[in-house]
């Protein structure tokens, strides 16, 4: 494609200090700090649904929120739109937001208990002065929960979100997200909380709203299975770098990275014959205050040498639009 | 090889009285258990899997009640014990439990060690050093080590709390471990770890373990065999093979297609249209007809019977399998 991608982020870090006592504080100088996000380059084209996958603790949440600035970043530069989003005012920021939402986790707790589900989807276009009159409100409100299947719309209406299932929160707050009709959505683990039976919908109706209205996603998610069906490219975050980067099909069937691959084996699949070889990896998340040095993952690397334990290794491409970060990437 | 059955529920209704009338959370679900084998019991949140559990433990919420139905468990039926006895003989000494959301059960004031050692002095009259002692063995086997013995619960991660959850089921040397929801919490790679205890301790132990879960893949690497609840009612039940090779209930269909996989061909991902049925008015006939696709006249007046399929270890309730 010719078009620029619609989010550039280049070398974003968020670093949050840790709290000392009193005296710890003034005596030392260098204070200790969490490395959430250490450096990481993505970007995500027009239309297309990008993940970012790994384990709680890794920074994907860190990174969905610093890169439409609900986190004021450490460092790096965000490119939204070619709009640089690290030298806009406040002002400035809240009008670009108008095209960039975000669906947060967990529909049982974004949701404001007191407000009823007109309420919640008003809200949006009120702050944002998008619609004239209460009738132009109701009439972009209805359009969009026909299109997520919130119908008829008048049942739902005057609902508050005690009185909904969890399917259908979810499906108010992905409607939150759409009534900007956005060109960019952070969704941040939106269907983790969801049954299995009720989550392929929910992907599915998201996958629908992307295709009718062009918007792009960044998708994350820890179930890397998941990705398959709803992302086009994957980035794969371990303890704040991007470790791997590529077409979703070619990270998950040709793993390049020791820590892709064992997440992937990780996982389980719903096949009891499946005769699959499990090779755990041992051990647990590294601190992210004290990060180990060389590459990240020499501690639990099945295939670690001496140089993992000396260099940090890069990004480099393996296979054509395939990055991993590894000395000695998997065949 | 003949097997020993080790629990058998037959009919068991459990009804949750409230203002509006009785929510039907199990009603008239039967399965078996054999020694040494585990069992995943399946479905959607809020199709009764952990009422189940809980009525075989006799934990539940003063507002249940258990209206029919038989628990027998060695063939006695523990519904007809009383509560004082069946704490003492049964409860932790025979049937324990790793509860749901395991993360939070523990006692965030209170070291590991000490929790534990409660548990078996409270049931197997040990002393304080011999509990101590038997809690320190217990952590090794999961994998915590007994030097965490005097940690606290926010001192361990997440994996590593529910290990110890996992050893204090074992505390007093149970026959049966329910497991609700062992790893829901969990990351895949933490997930992977915990199932792999569970497994090795399984067959160290011969250990017989129901595992509540609504993630079919978790059950299929994890269980000898499957039972599918939906709305109160065991739908589909049999060796794991059988049921997930020759799936025959047209729910149990939906739920495992409805689980992305990693390997192999990239399928359509299946979805069950609607929403669970409320239970305190389930639909009539087989509660499953208003979201099943193959739903005939009979299904709505007439609620299918549990029948067995050819000569396998596997039997289903739907009209559509005669």
């Amino acid at each position: 494609m010719s078009e620029q991608p619609i989010l550039v982020v280049k070398d974003l870090k968020k670093y949050f200090p840790v709290k000392l006592g009193f005296l710890k504080s003034i005596i030392s100088d260098d204070f200790p700090k969490v490395r959430a996000i250490d450096g990481i380059s993505f970007y995500v084209e027009r239309g297309e649904v990008f993940g970012l996958a790994g384990e709680s603790g890794c920074g994907k949440t860190t990174t969905g929120r610093c890169v439409i600035r609900l986190v004021e970043p450490t460092a790096g530069r965000i490119f939204f739109k070619g709009i640089d989003l690290m030298r806009l005012t406040e002002e400035e920021l809240r009008y670009s937001r108008r095209k960039m939402q975000i669906i947060f986790q967990d529909p049982y707790e974004s949701l404001n208990p007191r407000m009823s589900v007109y309420d919640i989807l008003a809200e949006p276009l009120q702050l944002q002065n998008m619609a004239r009159n209460p009738a132009e409100i109701s009439k972009i409100i209805c359009r969009v929960m026909e299109d997520i299947d919130l119908v008829p719309p008048e049942e739902f209406l005057y609902r508050f979100p005690h009185e909904l299932s969890g399917g259908q929160r979810q499906r108010v707050a992905t409607a939150r997200a759409f009534v900007l009709s956005p060109d960019f959505i952070v969704a941040d683990e939106p269907v983790s909380m969801l049954d299995a039976s009720i989550r392929t919908e929910a992907v599915k109706l998201m996958l629908n709203m992307v295709e009718k209205t062009h918007c792009s996603f960044l998708f994350i998610t820890h179930d890397i299975a998941l990705t398959r069906y709803m992302c086009n490219r994957i980035a794969v975050m371990y303890l704040g770098k991007i470790v791997e980067t590529g077409y979703t099909e070619d990270v998950v069937q040709k793993p390049a990275h020791p820590y892709t691959a064992a997440l992937i084996m990780a996982v389980p699949v719903p096949d009891p014959t499946s005769k699959r070889t499990k090779i755990v990896i041992s051990g647990e998340l590294p601190s992210p205050v004290n990060p180990p040095k060389g590459c990240r993952f020499h501690t639990r690397c099945p295939y670690a040498q001496d140089r993992c334990r000396m260099e940090e290794p890069e990004l480099v491409e393996v296979h054509k639009g395939h990055f991993v970060a590894c000395f000695f990437p998997l065949a | 090889m003949i097997s020993l059955v080790l629990l058998q529920v037959e009919n068991l209704r459990t009804y949750f009285v409230i203002l509006r009338g009785e929510v039907k959370a199990v009603d008239g679900a039967a399965f078996k258990l054999n020694k040494g084998q585990s069992l995943g019991l399946a479905g959607e949140s809020g199709c009764g899997k952990t009422t189940a559990a809980l009525s075989i433990l006799k934990l539940l919420p003063s507002n249940a009640r258990i209206k029919e139905g038989k628990i027998l468990f060695e063939g006695e039926d523990i519904l007809k014990l009383k509560d004082e006895v069946f704490r003492k003989a049964y409860r932790w000494k025979k049937i324990s439990l790793i509860s749901q959301g395991a993360m939070n059960a523990l006692n965030p004031v209170m070291n590991v060690g000490d929790q534990i050692a409660e548990a078996i002095m409270l049931h197997d009259d040990a002393s304080r050093d011999d509990a101590h002692d038997r809690a320190g063995k217990l952590l090794d086997l999961v994998g915590v080590g007994k030097e965490r013995l005097a940690r606290y619960p926010h001192e361990l991660s997440g994996g590593m709390k529910q290990r110890t959850v996992i050893a204090m089921a074992l505390a007093c040397n149970p026959d049966l471990i329910i497991a609700d929801e062992p790893t829901t919490a969990l990351d895949v790679i933490t997930e992977a770890q915990v199932l792999g205890v569970i497994r090795e301790l399984q067959k160290k132990l011969h250990l017989s373990m129901i595992i509540i879960s609504h993630d079919l893949s978790m059950i299929a690497e994890t269980c000898d065999g499957v039972a599918i609840m939906y709305a109160g009612k065991i739908v589909e039940q049999g060796d794991i093979v059988a049921v997930y090779k020759d799936t025959l209930h047209p729910y149990t269909q939906k739920l495992i297609g409805a689980f992305p996989s990693i390997i192999g061909e990239k399928t359509e991902l299946l979805t069950i249209p609607g929403f669970p049925p409320d239970l305190l008015n389930p639909p009539s006939g087989c509660r499953f007809h208003p979201r099943c696709q193959y739903a005939m006249d009979i299904c709505r007046k007439e609620n299918p019977e549990m029948v067995k399929v050819k000569d396998k270890e596997h039997y289903v309730a739907c009209h559509l399998v005669k």
